[in-house]
């Protein structure tokens, strides 16, 4: 009886064992076909860009390419960065200081991506003279900061640093 | 009858087996011992660095190396120059790029992110320096020659004077180990071609070895992670395939003790 | 599976078997009466579900990655092999595992040879094997084509060229398979396209396969029939399974020596040089697998006849059911079966190893003797063998060989053929 018992047991363990460590093999199995899918080592090397700004007047923008997705470098005049400065964060949706969005107050350098659905907003357009996207109807201010419409945020800034004066380097 | 079947089946065996070893009869290489070889086997870092050197100021005014970026030098299992090393190994070169945006393609110094640059626009063009021989990319030589690193090693310290009565055209060298003996390629190496960087002494035989290993690398980047990986996977296996017998043991003696 | 009565316990498992007998189905699966005494040969149908499951996968895998273009194709896989996570790794399964599953494959069919698992009531399980088996030629071939290396680009244009060898209509068929005046970017692709469409052919056919099995049942060693289920059987699971997943993780240890340690001997160095159209390997040789059909094709000095002899040699297995007709399967019982059997497995060792051999002097006549003693074997011999042979008595059950090694002399029937 005690033996039967203790044979059982035995047989309980060394099967529990032999589940355990196979899925444990299943799973480490598994990891390599869902990393396959994340960016690869030479998608990752391109993260950084370097953008020559010297040929951007005042009130102009450009907009480069960095990981797929544009980003918007505008020369702001005097009077943007006033009204962006001027806003009183009450009035934000997403309160965030215009300061806090630039490095310098002549350039904003801004991913030029929605942050509602991901379209590529228009610039100089909207109730608010800063951005303004087709899809859906959101407002932008001259800070990227959202003031009217569906977007729950405003737009986001990519990592990036000047240079020079006359260069920066995104990512 | 059972002895005439044994009889025949040796024979056939015997047939088989003697085939194989008359016919085996490809040139023996020189077999080195490269640290790489082998179910634990390991890159010399120093001996990659070396052999960068090597390809960068020997072998790289003709070979292509396209398939390789700049970044991989400093990646693990690799040469492993620190990141500001591959910087200004990439910016030593200078890449082409654009259009920008009046339309123009421009020249800028490289970044770990560009492939290696070639020697030559296009395989044409590599043709047309090289007397028609076109030095082949030696991105993945070493896995695309029989023999792997012993056949470029041999290659590389196989030239020597030819047979008094072997002909030989003008352009083309004697090779021991090439196959016809015929090699387009003058003897690249030569003691104190180079100055190595870590002092060691730049002999024929120490260049032609760290060249190899580094192209070793360059054809299997992953060979250390592979070798590592593969020992893991194995004793895994082991352990889980013996667990699983002694599991069916203990199933199918429900089975035999029935009876 | 049509004897079986299952009825799910619960009251949602009964309304959904009711209207998809899914639950029937897995029931039938696990408790698949089994004889008892099949040993390990047995295995390797596990493992090629095994093996295919894994090609797909991988493949699947490959295809997001892979750019099937000829300009890129060559360094999209360098790219697999360098950038992608785990990209070597899943590409080294994927070409490493074509190896293997035709190394399984081959001892399958060997095994079916030896047991004699083709004949009654088994033909269409063997037929829809034979098929598998070309289709799965078929699709290796194609998948070497895709890496564009020497190899692939060469192996593609001696193997479509086979087609130029049809009288009259030869030369637009091979024109036709590649799209152009010889292999290039339109065959690569068209190539892509099937490489990925044939392994879900082969898995429908290994799904009729495995139906065609489980209406007889399992041959097993002996080879006499088996009542089931009776005390000569077992439930397909557990037993069976983790018989299968035993021989299998044994089967992945070999695999993983090859993939982590010596993942290119398998393969040609020459298919790590670019395909290039102007310059031609010095020897041109197929993988190993199709090394035996590859020595049988060079072994006729006519195009034609050549051709004819490479898919005569496949298509003549189809009809082996009918050229062996010994009512006895298993060769244990068959002692000359047993013997030719050998003789058949180093036939085909030895053309396989020529295949690999320039086609020249003694290797010539090694291949040429060979593929005469390979069509000799199943047109001549075991036609003749199988009504003259003397086979030895069978026994009544497989009971009492697997308890006692030896049949118990009063249970053995005499051999009721006449001669």
């Amino acid at each position: 009886m005690n033996n039967s018992e203790q044979k059982n047991n035995r047989r309980d363990f060394l099967f529990t064992a032999t589940y355990t460590v196979g899925a444990v093999g299943i799973g480490a199995t598994i990891w390599p076909f869902i990393d396959q899918m994340n960016p690869d080592s030479s998608v990752k090397a391109l993260a950084t860009t370097e953008v020559d700004i010297s040929q951007i007047q005042p009130g102009k923008s450009i907009t480069v390419l960095w990981r797929g997705k544009p980003v918007f470098i505008k020369r702001r005049t005097p009077t943007e960065i006033s009204e962006a400065q001027s806003v009183s964060l009450d009035d934000l949706k997403h309160p965030e200081k215009d300061k806090d969005r630039v490095k310098k107050a002549e350039w904003l350098v801004m991913m030029g991506i929605c942050s509602h659905l991901g379209c590529v907003p228009l610039s100089d357009k909207g109730d608010y003279n800063g951005w303004f996207c087709p899809c859906h109807g959101s407002h932008y201010d001259t800070s990227g900061r959202i003031r009217k419409g569906p977007a729950p945020t405003n737009m986001e800034i990519p990592v990036y640093a000047f240079i020079d004066d006359n260069t920066i380097k995104i990512g | 009858m059972c002895k005439i079947s044994k009889i025949i089946t040796n024979f056939l065996i015997c047939f088989f087996l003697l085939t194989i070893n008359t016919f085996s009869k490809d040139i023996e290489l020189p077999k080195e011992n490269w640290s790489f070889k082998g179910i634990t086997g390991k890159f010399d870092r120093a001996s990659l660095q070396r052999g960068y050197q090597v390809y960068t100021e020997v072998c790289s005014s003709c070979h292509s190396m396209s398939l390789l970026s700049y970044r991989n030098l400093g990646e693990p299992g690799g040469p492993e120059f620190s990141v500001e090393q591959v910087k200004a190994i990439a910016a030593n070169f200078e890449v082409t790029d654009g259009p920008d945006s009046e339309g123009e393609m421009f020249t800028r110094p490289g970044r770990p992110s560009d492939k290696f640059v070639s020697p030559y626009p296009n395989i044409k063009a590599a043709m047309a320096a090289n007397g028609g021989a076109y030095p082949p990319d030696m991105s993945v030589l070493v896995k695309a020659r029989k023999g792997g690193a012993d056949y470029i090693y041999a290659v590389l310290t196989g030239y020597t004077e030819a047979p008094v009565n072997f002909e030989l055209e003008e352009g083309v060298y004697y090779n021991k180990y090439m196959d016809g003996n015929k090699i387009k390629m003058s003897n690249p190496l030569s003691d104190d071609l180079i100055t190595y960087g870590d002092g060691t002494k730049a002999t024929e035989a120490q260049m032609a070895k760290d060249v190899t290993t580094f192209l070793t690398w360059a054809a299997e980047p992953h060979l250390e992670t592979r070798h590592k990986l593969g020992f893991k996977v194995i004793i895994f296996l082991t352990i889980l395939s013996i667990l699983v017998y002694f599991s069916m043991r203990r199933l199918w003696s429900r089975i035999n003790s029935e009876e | 599976m049509s004897e079986h009565t299952y009825t799910p316990k619960s009251k949602f498992g009964k309304w959904f078997n009711d209207r998809l007998p899914l639950l029937s189905l897995a029931s039938h699966l696990t408790e698949y009466p089994t004889p008892k005494n099949l040993n390990y040969w047995w295995t390797f149908g596990g493992i090629l579900t095994f093996c295919l499951l894994s090609q797909i996968i991988t493949g699947l895998v490959l295809a997001m990655h892979y750019v099937a273009h000829a300009d890129m194709a060559f360094s999209s896989i360098e790219h697999i092999m360098r950038d992608v996570n785990y990209g070597w790794l899943i590409r080294y399964i994927h070409s490493n595992g074509a190896s293997m599953f035709f190394l399984a494959v081959y001892i399958h069919i060997f095994r079916s040879l030896f047991y004699g698992s083709y004949k009654s009531p088994r033909e269409i399980i063997w037929i829809l094997g034979m098929i598998i088996y070309l289709l799965m030629m078929a699709t290796a071939f194609m998948g070497y084509v895709l890496p564009w290396g020497q190899m692939s680009f060469w192996g593609a244009t001696v193997i479509t060229n086979l087609f130029s060898a049809i009288p009259l209509v030869g030369e637009s068929i091979t024109t036709w398979l590649w799209g152009g005046y010889s292999v290039d970017n339109p065959t690569l692709t068209r190539f892509f396209s099937l490489h990925y469409l044939f392994p879900f052919l082969i898995l429908g056919l290994v799904v009729l396969h495995i139906w065609a099995l489980h209406v007889p049942g399992n041959n097993n060693p002996i080879g006499i029939d088996v009542k089931k289920p009776s005390k000569d059987t077992v439930p397909f699971h557990p037993y069976i399974t983790i018989k299968d997943l035993f021989a299998l993780l044994i089967f992945l240890i070999i695999f993983s020596g090859f993939i982590f340690f010596a993942p290119n001997v398998l393969g040609h160095s020459d298919n790590y040089i670019e395909a290039n159209p102007l310059v031609t390997p010095k020897h041109i040789v197929p993988e190993w697998y199709l090394l035996p059909f590859y020595a049988i094709l060079r072994s006729v000095p006519d195009k034609l006849g050549g051709v004819v002899l490479l898919f005569g040699s496949i298509f003549i297995l189809m009809a082996l059911p009918w050229l062996d007709s010994s009512k006895v399967r298993s060769s244990i019982f068959r002692p000359l079966n047993k013997l030719f059997f050998w003789v058949l497995v180093i036939d085909v060792l030895a053309l396989g190893y020529v295949g690999a051999m320039p086609a020249e002097g003694l290797y010539l006549l090694i291949a040429r003797l060979g593929t005469i003693y390979y069509f000799a074997h199943f047109l001549i011999i075991l036609p003749i063998l199988s009504r003259i042979e003397k086979t030895q008595p069978l026994p009544l059950s497989i009971t009492e060989p697997v308890l006692t090694g030896m049949p118990k002399t009063e249970l053995i029937r005499s051999d009721k053929r006449d001669v």
